[in-house]
């Protein structure tokens, strides 16, 4: 490596050269190295392994090896812990209703998001801009923000009921706050440029003659867009349901504000184990790596089924 | 939840400027405190006479702030504001420091009430700060019968179904619980924890929201008719317009005490010292009293409150109104069967 150093400055297109390149790649690559094992790596593997020690009682860790966390997620030994072990329901009930709800708030967003981006993409130059524009104004706002905000809104003596009882269309209040519509309201609200952009990204490549194509050979509109524009712009909506589906999996501003936190979900349990009386660090760890390890799963799916896609 | 009040709060605290003070001081003073819980001016007016800066972070839960400073704040901060049991744990745990009652010339301003306490036997590690109680509050327009009994949180009239706001605090919940039950709030006695545990999932499905931050809030909004709140909170809402009263249940209710603690490895034990004997000048902490609305444990503050404060209904039980109690420490044996019944609440 040394010894190429020199070499560097006298041949004026190093990244032409195969071996010259390689030591210099590595050296251009160490902060983004450094980046992934300080922020990534490092905090994950500190996770890992706060899961599998024994827990203090009102927060922290004695360091000694225990699997205790993973058998209190995924065994139920009754109130007093003296029954025999069952299967827990209680925490993977909590993540079933976070990848739930997270499913349902991607659903909504893409069914919203699709045909804005549409609309978007096939709007001229001139005023695409704007358009886009006008998406992500809301998102300078900051996000607690906007969702006390939406709460105000569809309480039940809010702007919305007013409104739709001044124009006669309801008698009552439509009672929102507190419950799961409220909740999907927020989420949605929350995420819907995360799915606008990225399909508006796919739309706007996509070569529209193909369509016109299409139709020219007596495809139908729902055709041309189930067999021509779907296929070409997956990747766009495929990113964009993850980019929706992860973050609603642990959001817990909206369940909070607008649900009522009535319920856990995977995002507040964790912040009890590491804020709330029971003080349980551990079992908090346990519960990112189970979730961590969800999220892996999802990209890996999708990354394969990239690979897969990029062969064919 | 509590990450977002943090969120609100550090935003509050920014914006209010607090923790700015004079350019170059002589030492500094760094503080642990609740949220929205003491006046600007008075730090300033501390910062200026002792020529000291003050900085000072905030907390939403005694909790939280146990958890923070047990991942690594001990050291950064000289006093914090923790409640009655909270003292008592973080003593348990090593995190307080000790000073004589000699080192305070105002130590004797003490209420005598308050200066042999349980959790702090003789004040070794804290100083009072704010006492109050917590209970809950009705809208007067929704709910006209007797409120005082813990029936209207446990085991509601149908009317208020479904408009009840609790704190979304175990320790309070569950000792409220406790008290409508008549059951002691450590125990073992497993019959007595599982009629605790049926109470609490049978009364879930008729309360609205858990919040704590926005307990004053739900109120004056009228998103609930009925709240869980401290009396102080609880005030502030009734000043806002609400017809809400607060309630002194039959059955008991929760007293609580915030106390000024002198934290271990403090970096200006000094100023901490002349910190807690200025929060101990019945001027000081009626300025305190007056902002918070809760009720101060010093001598001669009396006469320096406000004169709405002074006859608040919040501030003042009724003659017939049972003694408040504590929010008892349990042991680790115990807690936990304490915290699953919290988990299985909120599952």
């Amino acid at each position: 490596m040394a010894a190429l150093a020199p070499a560097t400055p006298a041949n004026p297109s190093p990244v032409m050269s195969g071996s010259a390149f390689d030591p210099m790649r590595r050296r251009l690559l160490l902060p983004a190295w450094l980046m992934i094992g300080f922020f990534l790596v490092l905090p994950v593997l500190m996770m890992l392994v706060y899961s599998f020690l024994t827990k203090e009682f009102r927060g922290g860790v004695i360091w000694e090896f225990s699997a205790a966390s993973y058998d209190q997620f995924f065994f139920d030994r009754g109130l007093f812990g003296d029954e025999p072990a069952r299967i827990e329901w209680t925490y993977i009930t909590i993540f079933w209703r976070s990848i739930v709800q997270a499913f349902v708030a991607t659903v909504i967003c893409l069914l919203i998001g699709f045909p804005t981006a549409y609309f978007i993409a096939t709007r001229p130059d001139s005023t695409r801009n704007i358009w886009l524009f006008l998406v992500t104004v809301p998102y300078w706002v900051n996000l607690l923000i906007r969702t006390v905000s939406m709460k105000f809104l569809i309480r039940d003596n809010g702007p919305l009921n007013e409104w739709l009882m001044m124009a006669g269309l309801i008698d009552s209040p439509i009672h929102l706050i507190n419950t799961n519509i409220a909740v999907q309201l927020g989420l949605f609200y929350s995420y819907l440029p995360f799915m606008v952009l990225p399909i508006y990204a796919s739309v706007e490549r996509f070569n529209f003659s193909l369509a016109e194509a299409a139709a020219d050979l007596y495809a139908s509109r729902w055709t041309i867009l189930r067999r021509v524009i779907l296929p070409a712009v997956k990747p766009g909506i495929i990113a964009g349901c993850i980019l929706v589906f992860v973050p609603s999996l642990g959001a817990f501003l909206a369940p909070d504000l607008l649900g009522g936190a009535k319920n856990f979900m995977i995002g507040s349990l964790i912040e009890e184990q590491f804020k709330g009386n029971a003080g349980n660090w551990p079992f908090g760890a346990a519960c990112s790596m189970i979730l961590l390890s969800m999220v892996l799963l999802v990209l890996m799916l999708y990354a394969r089924n990239q690979a897969r896609a990029g062969v064919q | 939840m509590k990450f977002r009040q943090t969120v609100l709060s550090s935003v509050l605290a920014a914006s209010l400027g607090l923790g700015v003070s004079t350019a170059q001081a002589e030492g500094s003073l760094s503080i642990y405190h609740w949220f929205e819980y003491i006046p600007q001016e008075l730090l300033d007016k501390f910062a200026k006479e002792n020529d000291v800066e003050v900085t000072m972070d905030t907390f939403d839960s005694n909790e939280s702030m146990l958890a923070s400073l047990k991942a690594g704040k001990m050291g950064s901060y000289d006093v914090a504001v923790p409640g009655d049991y909270m003292v008592e744990i973080m003593a348990g745990e090593g995190l307080l420091d000790t000073f004589e009652s000699s080192e305070l010339s105002n130590f004797g301003n003490i209420e005598d009430q308050w200066v042999d306490v349980d959790f702090d036997k003789g004040r070794k590690h804290s100083i009072p700060y704010q006492w109050g109680s917590t209970s809950f509050m009705v809208n007067r327009d929704v709910y006209k019968e007797d409120i005082r009994t813990t029936d209207i949180i446990f085991n509601p009239p149908a009317e208020l179904e479904g408009k009840i706001n609790v704190l979304d605090s175990q320790g309070e919940v569950i000792a409220l619980a406790s008290l409508h039950l008549g059951i002691p709030q450590c125990t073992q006695d497993r019959e007595l924890l599982k009629s605790l545990n049926a109470l609490l999932q049978d009364a879930k499905p008729k309360w609205a929201s858990f919040n704590s931050d926005g307990a004053k809030d739900v109120l004056v909004s009228g998103d609930a008719a009925v709240g869980m709140i401290w009396n102080g909170f609880g005030a502030k809402a009734r000043e806002e317009g609400a017809n809400v009263e607060y309630s002194y249940p039959k059955e008991g209710y929760v007293v609580w005490m915030d106390n000024v603690v002198l934290l271990k490895d403090a970096p200006n034990r000094d100023n901490a010292i002349k910190f807690m004997d200025f929060l101990l000048e019945p001027e000081n902490i009626a300025a305190v009293t007056n902002f918070a609305r809760y009720t101060a444990g010093v001598k001669g503050v009396g006469e320096l409150l406000d004169a709405d404060l002074k006859a608040s209904p919040e501030a003042n039980p009724p003659a017939d109104a049972p003694a408040g109690t504590f929010v008892a420490v349990c042991d680790e044996e115990t807690q936990k069967f304490y915290d699953q019944i919290w988990t299985n609440l909120k599952k």
